[in-house]
């Protein structure tokens, strides 16, 4: 309940800035772009596969490659988002007004999470028009598209929490936002390293999971695996903020 | 009477620093107790152990009875705090900011907005509800800060240096609304200026490195600042001799020019005695007064001489 009202500031706080509204739609013009680019691939392309037997359809060749890069790209701009939540109220001196409310330590890192991971979903929602505006043209395979919206609210989740428990670890926002940047990018390609290391690098790596559910292949190891992500990143952030309450 | 704080040996250390050193006190309904020190002197430490803002190494503090380690939500609800700087929401409006403390804080829907107007009211933020907390003056900022913490009407209010960067009229109206809400509530004052903690508290304490060194209520420190020498001038030498007979005497310097302070008793004033003496061996009275040691006075001495004796103690 109480995480709700801070979600709710932290929302309201992100439209009051331009950041959030410049954010909305310097994303909705790049991937609306790189839609209408795969679009113009799949009308050229449609020729030569009307006869294959099992041809990949409209959704493979539009939303799956759409989502792919809209997780390339939110990766690079998640930390722009999540470094103010709680290094910017550090610096200001508000946290002081949190800590002296009845709320505990995990409502607020809940709150803080709710409510910049409400502004990924209405992100995500904007993303995944794109592909429906293509139900006024002809049919979607809705399973694939629907194992897409989940792969990116899984990954967004996960982004988030990394964001928020690094702007808990840095003094200034800029801080934070880099060393989301560095820990996202890093898991990303952690598994670049070839197959040396074995399979533990290979689990870990973002990418293979984000890929796999893209795919459509909806497995419990990559749920659980987002799902632990965040919740590692989240009971680290509760952790963090603690600490400035006990601070040695 | 409630005893709406108690706080019990409590300890804070920073690494080896001690900033708080074994810090007792209790503070009723009705007081206002005044929270003076040095900068550095563990005021603002204590402060923020209070309210929950920062874990004593070791203690007990008890909110209105209830502990505020062991149940920190329930213990906040009774609490109001205005850190050193106020912590206000730049890019909100002055009414958005409280609509938000008042449900952080669980004011009920249907009473937050009585409440709110309450809280402008007495702040004087009325005609500045719809503007931006970012482009109010430091002043206004204060304001907004105070009604922020009395916002929920909780039973003990903490404010860190309330007065900072008011200006005159503003520091009257708001030493006037402390004493107001010293009626109803218990509040924590923390200042620098001493004649503030005269006008508005009923209770002093000075903290210095990290301990209390006194603990009084303002009649009880009026009584230390009330005068124990006085000062005589004659036309005449007088004879030092006769007024060292005088009851309850000390000591008396030569000023030159024949005027002496005489110190004396606490309790016994002699001024009437040296009159007599005075006017019957004929000097010349031309001035006795009493003296009176200033807050600051006590303040730099308790402060200042306090450490020393320590060091010499230990």
């Amino acid at each position: 309940m109480m995480a709700l009202v801070i979600a709710g500031r932290e929302l309201r706080t992100l439209f009051l800035s331009p950041l959030a509204w410049s954010i909305l739609g310097v994303i909705q013009i790049i991937l609306g772009y790189m839609f209408l680019a795969q679009l113009d691939y799949y009308v050229m392309l449609q020729a030569r596969i009307a006869g294959m037997e099992d041809a990949p359809g409209i959704t493979d060749l539009i939303a799956v490659p759409l989502f792919g890069n809209a997780g390339v790209i939110l990766l690079l701009v998640t930390p722009l988002l999540t470094m103010r939540l709680i290094s910017e109220e550090r610096r200001n001196r508000t946290l002081s007004l949190l800590f002296t409310a009845p709320v505990s330590m995990t409502e607020i890192i809940f709150g803080k999470y709710l409510g910049v991971f409400g502004f990924l979903l209405i992100m995500v929602a904007m993303i995944a028009l794109m592909p429906l505006s293509l139900l006024a043209g002809g049919g979607l395979d809705m399973g694939k598209l629907a194992a897409c919206v989940t792969a990116l609210i899984l990954l967004l989740a996960g982004f988030a929490a990394v964001g928020l428990y690094m702007s808990a670890l840095a003094s200034q926002p800029t801080i934070a936002a880099i060393g989301t940047f560095g820990a996202l990018l890093l898991l990303w390609i952690i598994d670049w390293t070839g197959n040396s290391a074995g399979g533990v690098l290979e689990y870990l790596s973002l990418l293979r999971h984000y890929e796999s559910l893209l795919k459509g292949l909806v497995s419990t190891t990559d749920l659980v695996y987002f799902l632990l992500f965040t919740l590692t990143f989240l009971v680290l952030s509760v952790h963090r903020l603690d600490n400035d309450r006990l601070q040695k | 009477m409630t005893q709406l704080i108690q706080v019990e040996q409590l300890f804070r250390y920073y690494g080896d620093h001690c900033a708080v050193n074994n810090v007792t006190f209790t503070l009723e309904k009705g007081e206002i107790l005044g929270f003076l020190g040095p900068n550095g002197a563990g005021k603002s430490s204590t402060m923020q152990m209070i309210c929950g803002n920062l874990a004593p190494t070791s203690g007990q503090i008890l909110i209105n009875g209830i502990d505020m380690l062991d149940n920190p939500k329930e213990a906040k609800r009774e609490l109001g705090y205005l850190p050193e700087i106020p912590p206000v929401y730049r890019e909100l409006t002055v009414d958005e900011y409280l609509n938000y403390c008042g449900k952080l804080h669980q004011i009920p829907r249907e009473k937050l907005p009585s409440a709110i107007d309450s809280a402008k009211d007495r702040c004087g933020l009325t005609d500045v509800g719809e503007r931006l907390i970012g482009n109010l003056s430091k002043g206004y900022q204060q304001r907004v800060g105070i009604a922020q913490a009395i916002l929920h009407s909780p039973s003990v209010i903490i404010l860190d240096e309330p007065t900072v960067g008011l200006d005159p009229i503003q520091i009257r109206e708001i030493r006037e609304l402390i004493r107001e809400l010293g009626k109803e509530h218990g509040i924590i004052l923390s200042t620098h200026i001493l004649p503030e903690v005269q006008e508005s508290c009923t209770r002093v304490q000075i903290i210095h490195k990290g301990k209390l060194v006194l603990n009084d209520s303002i009649e009880g420190l009026e009584q230390q600042m009330r005068a124990s020498s006085v000062v005589l001038e004659t036309r005449q030498e007088a004879d030092l001799m006769k007024l060292y007979a005088v009851d309850g005497v000390h000591k008396i310097d030569d000023l030159g020019e024949r005027r002496y302070r005489i110190f004396h008793d606490k309790d016994k004033n002699p001024a009437e005695r040296i009159a007599e003496a005075a006017v019957s061996l004929g000097w010349g009275l031309l001035e006795l007064t009493p003296e009176r040691r200033s807050m600051e006075e006590i303040f730099i001495d308790i402060t200042q001489h306090t450490p020393v004796m320590e060091e010499q103690a230990a």
